[in-house]
């Protein structure tokens, strides 16, 4: 049952080689046995998933099985699961029973998958090596000693480890590609807009997106087919006809033009991921596509703008959590500002009151006009660079992170350090575009992800291209050793 | 010294829609605490707000009725702050483009008539209710209200006296439950007002510092409110003290106002747009098909009433100042009862009975079937206008009477056989000769109480009219 592709478990459960039931067990022992080390599950509940996965052989006996139908997922703890804690990584909803299921939750439900459990992340999705969460850091299977990235660890640990077959993710920054690319595996940030963001706990509301996280890229187009369409629920989520991402993998990519920013391969890039990063190109010649030189000018200010705009929608998404109606209430209190103060200095971890901190600084008066409003000028200048590329070619690559897995506690001390991890993702963000991160080697044992990233809606394009590229190497294959 | 009074109004209408502005839940009223309170409403971690439509159409009609600028554009805004009964600690409202903008709503100041200026009106959601002192030592919230659709309509600074300020409250109050965007009820707070006042010496064209009054929900707290407010800032200017800009609350026992909170403790509310919700866009065919939906508004009406039914300004301004009171006077005019009668009647005798016993007119004891039969009665000259008092008076208490009966059994029916009538002109004039000399000696005085000895001996039932002029007819002989 391990290291099989999402198709051939859908094949097996088929073809009754083994059951639902089983395979959800084998994946539970694997959390129970592995979980101590790597930390990559906040709440495992073998009661509920094994319903699920009876269910789903019920489903199966009954003929009723669709293709992802009886197969464990691992859910980033930021979904919110009816009768699952969810507790987005934060002290503050520790004891926060969600009572309703997210949209992504409800289509994987739909699906018949099965949930195997909510996975660790970064408190409320802010961090980039997952050692922000009130759970604990999770560890790099690769490497224990290293953090897998984040704020997505939890799943990326729970497919790198082998502990789950796929998981979900979410990407605000780059926080489904940054930890693909630390733990390798391979990781889609869909177009803003395509999958729906209800009940999925806001952290910056015009960035945050759901997407898959899996082995291979027709893993993530499987996902991707129950995760997309149009929700009401949404009101940013986009009304356009549902789109099938695993009929197109196999297109010849031959005259495919592969544009290459040359701001992606200045300063603080790593020269050990910059050669496996150029030898994926190479690759890419070989199977007949073509290099183009292109130019992301206003990428250098992609960071500055993400850390006024994302902190500034989230000291307003995280007002509501002041202990008045669910979640963390401070224990003793004399009044209400006092029940507010306290609850949420105890509640919230340090990065998050940075964040809150920061947000409300650039939202106030007098500071509005030259922050936020500026940093919403830099998000039009930056959307337009990548439209200016896309006259010239058809997808752009680069890295996904500026290095592989540093050490954990290396960066934590250091705000600014760990921002920059995200160098390479945060434009994509901003412009809204899908984006990809792909194993493509490894230094020093541990994994590059090479990131492809692709104009609005060209999902289906990225999933090809990065297929065509996982059926001539093998590096997606690779997996951590000692975790057996 | 004299001043001069300066006030603008911000009124915050709750828009009659089933659900909430950004939920599906309820909007009913007095419903148990919470019971209507969905995860939107609860703020809870993960949902997302979704436009009301209805809501939408309502801002539409009103921007119709006020003869605005409708956005094409108009975006939501997040309005931060925490309190208890404000769930996602931030309130979705407009901000810099809101959906309606500049308009007017014209008054009537006597026989003047004078235009207040809209300088916009806006979406918005209301917030729960804090309740003291329910639950031993504790405080508890009811998030029923939470996400009600509010529509904020704000003029500007036009109004000049308590008196203005009231007629302008009125006659919003009567538009927006006339075009049927709210249901007026102010004492559960569809309708609430804060009033922005300020004084300046007379001429002056600086504004002076404005204090605004909080969430007024009467005309006469209203009245009260401005009035105490204005003589609190002139004393307060004349005894040489300066005016702090201030929120104030209103305190009905007391008649005064008192400071909520001065300008530095007023909240930096960081306004930005929402970013989960897009644009709301609205075009020329979504307001065209709203236009079709538009009821004859009370202007309108107005105008016809007075050109077509011949009613003076004042009568015309009277009926149309609810719907309820054009719907009884138009079925007055079904009956075809005279007009310009039925509008004394029901501005009359009418209203002083309903204002005075606090009865509205749509539960009227008299049906607008027995006051247009009193008033057809008037008109054929069976009865006078005073005995048609007599008659209303006992409909009143008596309720569902017949009025043709009322006037048979008290006899008030006039006597109007010319004959009857001229035997006791003949009677009085041979009884009165004195009175007749005066007369014919240049006191004209003398007529009148000539008429009143004959409306005396014929115990009132002679029409007066009729009276005159015979005796007129007469006299001349």
């Amino acid at each position: 049952m391990l290291n099989l592709s999402l198709k051939e478990i859908s094949q097996a459960l088929e073809e009754k080689k083994f059951t639902s039931v089983e395979l959800t067990k084998f994946f539970l022992n694997r959390v129970k046995k592995h979980n101590p080390s790597l930390n990559a599950f906040i709440t495992v509940d073998e009661g509920k998933s094994l319903a699920m996965a009876e269910n789903a052989d019920q489903l199966i006996q009954s003929g009723k099985k669709s293709i992802l139908t009886g197969i464990p997922i691992a859910q980033k703890d930021i979904f919110c699961a009816d009768g699952w804690k969810t507790t987005c990584g934060s002290k503050m909803l520790d004891n926060f029973i969600s009572p309703y299921d997210s949209t992504v939750i409800h289509k994987f439900n739909n699906a018949g998958a099965v949930n195997l459990g909510k996975t660790n992340m970064d408190e409320f999705a802010m961090g980039s090596s997952n050692e922000t969460s009130y759970f604990g850091p999770v560890k790099n299977p690769w490497n224990l000693n290293c953090v897998p990235g984040g704020s997505s660890g939890g799943s990326a640990v729970a497919v790198a480890a082998r502990l789950a077959p796929a998981a979900t993710g979410t990407d605000t920054g780059g926080s489904i590609r940054q930890p693909a690319s630390l733990c390798g595996f391979t990781g889609l940030k869909p177009t803003y807009g395509l999958v729906s963001r209800y009940g999925m706990i806001a952290f910056a509301s015009s960035l945050d997106q759901a997407g898959p996280m899996a082995i291979s890229a027709e893993d993530c187009a499987l996902m991707l087919d129950v995760m997309t369409g149009h929700d009401e629920k949404d009101s940013t989520s986009l009304n356009r006809k549902k789109e099938n991402y695993s009929n197109s993998l196999d297109k010849e990519i031959k005259g495919l033009r592969i544009g290459i920013p040359k701001e992606f391969f200045e300063d603080g890039l790593d020269s050990d991921v910059q050669k496996l990063i150029e030898a994926a190109l190479k690759q890419y010649e070989k199977l007949g596509a073509k290099i183009v030189d292109i130019s992301l000018p206003n990428n250098y200010l992609a960071i500055p703008a993400y850390y006024v705009i994302a902190p500034a929608e989230a000291s307003s998404n995280l007002s509501r959590y002041d202990g008045v109606r669910y979640g963390y209430r401070t224990k003793e209190y004399d009044d209400l500002m006092d029940m507010y103060f306290k609850t949420r200095q105890e509640g919230f971890g340090d990065e998050v009151k940075r964040r809150i901190l920061i947000g409300t600084y650039v939202l106030s008066a007098g500071y509005f006009d030259a922050y936020y409003l500026k940093a919403q000028k830099i998000r039009r200048l930056i959307s337009n660079d990548f439209k200016v590329a896309y006259e010239k070619c058809d997808v752009i690559m680069g890295p996904s992170a500026p290095s592989v897995a540093f050490k954990s506690g290396e960066k934590q001390e250091d705000p600014l350090a760990m921002y920059l991890q995200d160098i390479f993702t945060i434009s994509t963000n901003l412009a809204g575009l899908p984006a990809m991160s792909i194993p493509a080697g490894f230094v020093n044992n541990l994994p590059v992800g090479l990131q492809l990233i692709g104009n609005h809606f060209e999902e289906s394009k990225i999933l090809n291209v990065a297929h065509i590229y996982q059926q001539n190497t093998d590096w997606h294959l690779h997996s951590p050793k000692g975790i057996d | 010294m004299d001043w001069d009074i300066v006030i603008g109004i911000e009124t915050h209408v709750q828009l009659r829609t089933n659900t909430k502005q950004f939920s599906g839940a309820s909007t009913k009223y007095g419903s148990e605490p919470n019971s209507q309170a969905c995860l939107v409403s609860m703020a809870y971690p993960g949902v997302l707000p979704v436009l009301n439509k209805e809501s939408v159409n309502n801002a539409i009609r009103f921007g119709l009725a006020i003869d605005a600028e409708i956005a094409s554009r108009s975006i939501f805004a997040r309005k931060n702050y925490f309190y208890p009964d404000l769930p996602k600690g931030y309130q979705i409202s407009q901000f810099e483009l809101p959906i309606v903008g500049r308009g007017k709503l014209s008054i009537d100041i006597g026989s003047d008539s004078k235009d207040i200026r809209i300088l916009r009106a806006h979406l918005e959601e209301d917030a729960g209710k804090s309740t003291h002192g329910i639950i031993d030592g504790k405080s508890g919230i009811d998030l029923n209200r939470a996400g009600t659709p509010l529509l904020e309509i704000v003029t500007e600074p036009d109004l000049s006296s308590a008196e203005e300020a009231v007629t302008y409250a009125k006659k919003l109050h009567n538009l927006v439950q006339w075009i049927g965007i709210c249901d007026g009820n102010m004492q559960e707070g569809s309708f609430r007002c804060d009033v922005n006042v300020s004084v300046k010496k007379k001429g002056t064209s600086e504004l002076g510092t404005r204090r605004e009054i909080k969430n007024l929900n009467s005309f006469r707290f209203i009245k009260q409110a401005v009035d105490y407010e204005v003589n609190w800032q002139i004393e307060r200017l004349e005894d040489g003290g300066k005016i702090e800009q201030a929120t104030i609350l209103f305190n009905p026992e007391s008649g005064e106002t008192k400071s909520m909170r001065s300008k530095e403790e007023a909240n930096d509310y960081r306004y930005f747009p929402d970013p989960d919700l897009l644009p709301l866009i609205i075009t020329d065919k979504d307001i065209e098909e709203i236009k079709k939906t538009m009821p004859e508004l009370p202007e309108e009406m107005k105008t016809r009433f007075e050109k077509d039914l011949g009613l003076s300004a004042y009568d015309a301004e009277g009926i149309t100042s609810s719907r309820d009171v054009t719907k009884y006077f138009l079925k007055l005019i079904d009956l075809e009862a005279n007009a310009k009668l039925s509008a004394n009647w029901v501005l009359g005798n009418l209203f002083s009975q309903l204002n005075d016993k606090e009865i509205d007119i749509s539960d009227s004891p008299i049906l607008p079937e027995q006051l247009s039969t009193l008033i057809n009665r008037i008109e054929d000259g069976t009865i006078s206008n005073n005995a048609a008092k007599k008659v209303f008076e006992i409909l009143w208490k008596d309720t569902g009477k017949e009025v043709n009966l009322i006037i048979d059994e008290l006899g008030l029916k006039q006597i109007s056989d010319v004959n009857e009538v001229d035997g006791i002109v003949d009677e009085v004039l041979k009884n009165n000769s004195a009175m007749v000399e005066e007369f014919k000696s240049g006191k004209d005085k003398a007529f009148n109480a000539l008429v009143g000895q004959v409306m005396k001996a014929s115990k009132g039932k002679a029409n007066p009219a009729q009276v005159s002029s015979i005796l007129k007819e007469k006299l001349s002989k």
